[in-house]
Formats: C-alpha cells, sequence, structure tokens
C-alpha cells in the first residue's frame, strides 16, 4: 500500500510547494495561465491514451470536456449543498457523465479506423455543442454564469494539480500494466492483436472511456476557474488545440503531453510582448511557425514515445 | 466424440461471385503434424483466415475440440486455444520482443484496471508470472538477450521465431503456420524444421502449416492436404502426394 501513495503524494508535495511559490511571486493574470496549463495538461494526457497509446484519432475531446464542465457548473449553481467541498462531487460527477457519453460514442464508432472515426468524433463534438446551444435549462449560447470558484489561487491550483496527479498516475500505471500493452497492442497491429486474444474493441472502449471521465474532470476544473462557460468555449478549435498539444509531445509520452501543454498554452502568451516591439500583430504566425519547426525537426513529437526521463537519462549517460 | 482435435466440415468462402474456398473438409487429429499446400492462390491463406474468424464462412462448420467455431470472433477462438503466425510477418513491430510476448498472455491474466491502477499484491504476483513465462519460451527460442530490444531491429529469420514464440505465449493447442520458411536459406529453413518438431514435442502441440518450401513439408508433415483454386484435390502422407496425379497437375499443368 505505502507504493501506491508514495509517488503521487511526493509528487504532490513537490507541487504545493511550487504552488506555494507562484502564489507569492506571480500576479494574477500569470497564475490563471499556470491554472489553464495544468486543465490543458489533464486534457492532454487523457487524450494521449486515446491517440498516443492505442492509435485512434479523437477529434472531439472538446465535446467530453463541455459534458463535465456543464454538469459540475449546473450542479454547482443550482444546488447550495455543493459549495465549498462539494465541488469534489460535481467534478467526479461531471466525469462520470462524461465517460458515460464516452462509452455511448466509442461503442458505435470505435469500430471505424482512423479519418472516418476522426469524422465522427468530430460530428460528435458538435453535436454536444449545438445540443447545449439549443437547452434553455443549461443558458442556451449565454451559458452558464456565476459558477462559484475557490477562495483562493492556491486552493484551486492544488485542487487542479490533485486531479493533474491523479489523471497522471491513473494512465501512466495503466499503460505500464498488461491493459496498457493491451491498448500498444491496438495501436501497433489490430489484426494480430486479435489474434493473439485481445479483445480490441472491448480494448479502444476502455481507453476512450477512461480518456472521457478525465476529460470531464478538466471541464469541471475549468468551469469552477472561470465561473462562466458557454458553448462557443467547447468548439472544434479547442479539439484539435489537444490534439496538437499531444502530436508535438509525442504520441505515448504522458511527459510531452504535459510539457506540450504547457508549451502551448504559454508560447501565445509569450508571444505578446512582441506586439510591443513589431507593433503589428504576428503572434499567431509565430506561434504556427514554431509548430511547424517543432514538427520538422522532431518529426516525432518533442520526445516520441520516450519520457523525459529517458531523455534525461541519455542525456547523463552522454556526459558522463 | 471423436479424436480429431479440428474438424472442418464443408466451409465455403464466397466473395462476390468468387468462391475462394469450395466445400472443403479435412480434420486433424489430436498432435499431429499437417500440412497445408497448393500452388499460389489456392485458397490457403484464405482457409486460415476462416480458421481464426477473421471471415466467416458463407457454409460450413468448424469444430475445435468439438466446439463449432462459426461466429466467433477471433480473440474468442484465440482463447479456446487455436493461434496463428502470419505470412507477412504482424509482430508490433514498435514494441520490444518482451512485450511482443507479454501481450499474447494477456488473456490469462485475471487483474482488473483498478489492480494495476492501485498496484495490488494480485497485480504484481500475475505480472512476475507473465514475465516469467514469457522469458521463459523466449529462452526456448534463444530469443531471451534480445528481450528489451526492439521487434523492428531483430533480422528476418528471429522476427518469424518471435512470431512463433508469441503464438505459443497464448498457451495454444492447435497452432497455424503461414509460410513460416518464407523468406529463409536453406540453413534457416532446416532449423526451423527443428524448432518445429521440438516445440510441437515439448508443448504437445498440433500444428497445421502452410508452406511452399516442399522440402519443409514433405519432411516434417504427416498428413497433407492440397489445395487448388479453393477445392481440395488431394490429401494423404507425402508419399501419396508426390506420386498423385492430380497435384503434379495442378503444379505443373496438363500435358497437352
Amino acid at each position: 500500500m505505502i507504493n501506491t501513495f508514495k509517488a503521487p503524494v511526493l509528487t504532490m508535495i513537490v507541487l504545493l510547494i511550487i504552488g506555494i511559490a507562484l502564489d507569492l511571486g506571480l500576479n494574477a493574470y500569470i497564475q490563471l495561465m499556470v491554472l489553464y496549463a495544468i486543465i490543458n495538461a489533464i486534457l492532454a494526457m487523457s487524450l494521449n491514451l486515446v491517440s498516443g497509446y492505442t492509435g485512434q484519432f479523437s477529434l472531439g475531446h472538446a465535446g467530453f470536456m463541455a459534458i463535465g464542465a456543464y454538469v459540475s457548473a449546473y450542479f454547482s449553481t443550482r444546488f447550495p449543498f455543493f459549495a465549498g467541498l462539494g465541488i469534489i462531487f460535481t467534478t467526479v460527477g461531471g466525469g462520470l457523465l462524461a465517460a458515460f457519453a464516452g462509452w455511448l460514442v466509442g461503442l458505435p464508432s470505435l469500430r471505424l479506423k482512423g479519418d472516418y472515426l476522426a469524422i465522427v468524433t468530430l460530428g460528435f463534438g458538435e453535436i454536444i455543442r449545438v445540443a447545449l446551444l439549443n437547452m434553455n435549462a443549461l443558458g442556451g449560447a449565454r451559458g452558464i454564469s456565476g459558477i462559484p470558484s475557490f477562495p483562493s489561487f492556491l486552493i484551486s491550483y492544488s485542487y487542479a494539480c490533485a486531479w493533474a496527479v491523479i489523471c497522471f498516475f491513473v494512465i501512466w500505471r495503466l499503460v505500464k500494466s498488461s491493459h496498457g500493452r493491451g491498448f500498444l497492442s491496438v495501436r501497433e497491429d489490430e489484426i494480430a492483436a486479435q489474434a493473439m486474444g485481445i479483445n480490441t474493441t472491448q480494448m479502444k472502449v476502455h481507453a476512450f472511456v477512461i480518456s472521457s471521465f478525465f476529460a470531464g474532470i478538466a471541464g469541471a476544473i475549468f468551469s469552477h476557474i472561470t465561473n462562466y462557460i458557454s458553448p462557443s468555449t467547447f468548439t472544434f478549435l479547442l479539439s484539435v488545440n489537444v490534439v496538437i498539444m499531444v502530436v508535438l509531445g509525442g504520441m505515448g509520452s504522458m511527459t510531452g503531453s504535459i510539457t506540450a501543454a504547457i508549451f502551448i498554452t504559454a508560447m501565445p502568451e509569450l508571444l505578446r510582448s512582441l506586439q510591443d516591439i513589431t507593433g503589428i500583430d504576428l503572434r499567431m504566425v509565430i506561434y504556427s511557425l514554431l509548430l511547424i519547426f517543432v514538427m520538422i525537426l522532431r518529426p516525432k513529437g518533442l520526445f516520441g514515445e520516450s519520457e523525459i526521463t529517458d531523455v534525461w537519462r541519455k542525456y547523463v549517460r552522454k556526459s558522463a | 466424440m471423436s479424436a480429431n482435435l479440428l474438424e472442418v466440415k464443408n466451409i465455403t468462402m464466397q466473395f462476390g461471385g468468387l468462391k475462394a474456398v469450395d466445400s472443403l473438409s479435412f480434420s486433424i487429429p489430436k498432435g499431429q503434424l499437417a500440412g497445408l499446400i497448393g500452388p499460389n492462390g489456392a485458397g490457403k491463406t484464405t482457409v486460415f483466415n476462416i480458421l481464426t474468424g477473421v471471415y466467416q464462412p458463407t457454409k460450413g462448420e468448424i469444430l475445435l475440440n468439438n466446439e463449432n467455431l462459426v461466429g466467433k470472433k477471433t480473440y474468442q477462438i484465440s482463447d479456446l486455444g487455436m493461434t496463428r503466425t502470419f505470412q507477412n510477418i504482424r509482430l508490433f513491430k514498435n514494441l520490444t520482443v518482451l512485450e511482443n510476448v507479454l501481450i499474447a498472455t494477456h488473456q490469462h491474466i485475471s487483474y482488473g484496471h483498478l489492480d494495476s491502477i492501485l498496484l495490488t499484491n494480485k497485480y504484481k504476483k500475475q505480472e512476475t508470472e507473465m514475465h516469467n513465462k514469457a522469458i521463459e519460451l523466449l529462452k526456448i527460442f534463444h530469443l531471451e538477450s534480445k528481450a528489451h530490444e526492439k521487434a523492428s531491429s531483430l533480422p528476418y529469420g528471429e522476427q518469424r521465431k518471435l512470431e512463433i514464440v508469441r503464438a505459443m505465449a497464448t498457451d495454444p493447442c492447435l497452432i497455424l503456420l503461414d509460410e513460416p520458411a518464407a523468406g529463409m536459406n536453406h540453413s534457416e529453413t532446416h532449423h526451423l524444421m527443428e524448432t518445429i518438431a521440438k516445440i510441437r514435442q515439448d508443448f504437445k502441440l498440433t500444428i497445421l502449416l502452410i508452406e511452399h518450401d516442399m522440402k519443409l513439408v514433405m519432411g516434417i508433415c504427416e498428413n497433407i492436404t492440397v489445395l487448388d483454386h479453393g477445392v481440395k484435390i488431394d490429401e494423404g502422407p507425402a508419399k501419396k502426394i508426390q506420386i498423385s496425379e492430380k497435384v503434379i497437375q495442378a503444379y505443373l499443368g496438363v500435358e497437352a
């Protein structure tokens, strides 16, 4: 049992220390960016399970995030019972409903492959968005506002980090287990995997459900940080952004996903200062160019399939 | 109850207007090393695909240990003890040799997702067992020193071998080998023959083999089924097949 919680707790402690430093040293704007980076990291890690490890191309991640965001926001705003610590329940509730949606979508659509699956998931993401747009009980186009926020940066940071750590270790340990090797075998060669006794459809659905769960969690945290959500937040572009993070970080690299999530969140913001010098807004141009360069120089993503620890080890061995 | 491990009764496979396999029947008794030969395009690999559930036959019955396989999915058939190798190697190329073998043992584990997330004792125990079993199998084929190399980095002959190891890891009672000697030179083929004979003895396996290398087929197969245009034209031991008029005609054509 000690082994079960040792690494996650240690990681959490390190993150908390960083959090306290951030709390003292940074302004509110950068703190918000930090929170977005953590949410993006959860999204990227969860999509990595489906796209990177199981090899299924999904473009509907924003849809699952929207479900989590709306469910948790709805309960937090309508029922005072869920104020304060109740957010844990609304977050988990949002995750579970997103997971259920993932199961509903996954069961029929995961029989498709590659481009076809991408189109189906893309369609699903749009269906969710349009459905939300037309549901008056959920605010329609006005969205939900007045979602209770966290009392302080440190609390919201700790909460988001806790979920990021859970997400990381759940997916990390899964992919290291026999189930994870099952996911990998689906990516590598579905026909061979079946011949070796792997129920590939079940594998894909499992990966999809777990991934949707964490997308829902990310959505729930997001809604409580921005305090306002509307259907226009969860567009197709958001899904694409998450795909970019996964590809940029390396398909099948957890630490790669995290690094890319931080990079993608920070880049457009850091480039803002450039506008003061040049006078015109070249932000997105440079951002796109940077992405193109990274993909040319590292076609398999920043880390490929290895983790940041592997890269570190390689570097140390070389210099030794 | 019959003593036959596999019994194929009148299977027909129709792709549109093409009958790839036409009312084919054959049976394999337990422990036999059977061969399936025929000229190119005779339908041999189609037969393998039907047996393993990749295709569902248009008509007919397939019994493994008296259990009907028609309608079952590939992974269920693998669970029942029939597994295969592929004509064009289908390893999990980007994974290590060890992982390739471990994946094939997945069907025997009973721990769930939660066990692996919480690192329970059940998880650890079964993982250790899987690893030990996989390493042991690799040792038989002298691949254990390459356990942590990528499967794609192995030389061709060893990739073929690894496919057999991987198939063995599913604990099969019947193993289908699709041209295991394709692309091998004489000494490699000879080595392969020995390996096949050895695993058959050590694991009490029944083997069905597709092969173009006649030396290999005639050398080790006890019973040979000859297929041409999806129809069985002859069957019997090597000596009978070698002098069979129909077989010679199928391979060499009819004298004008």
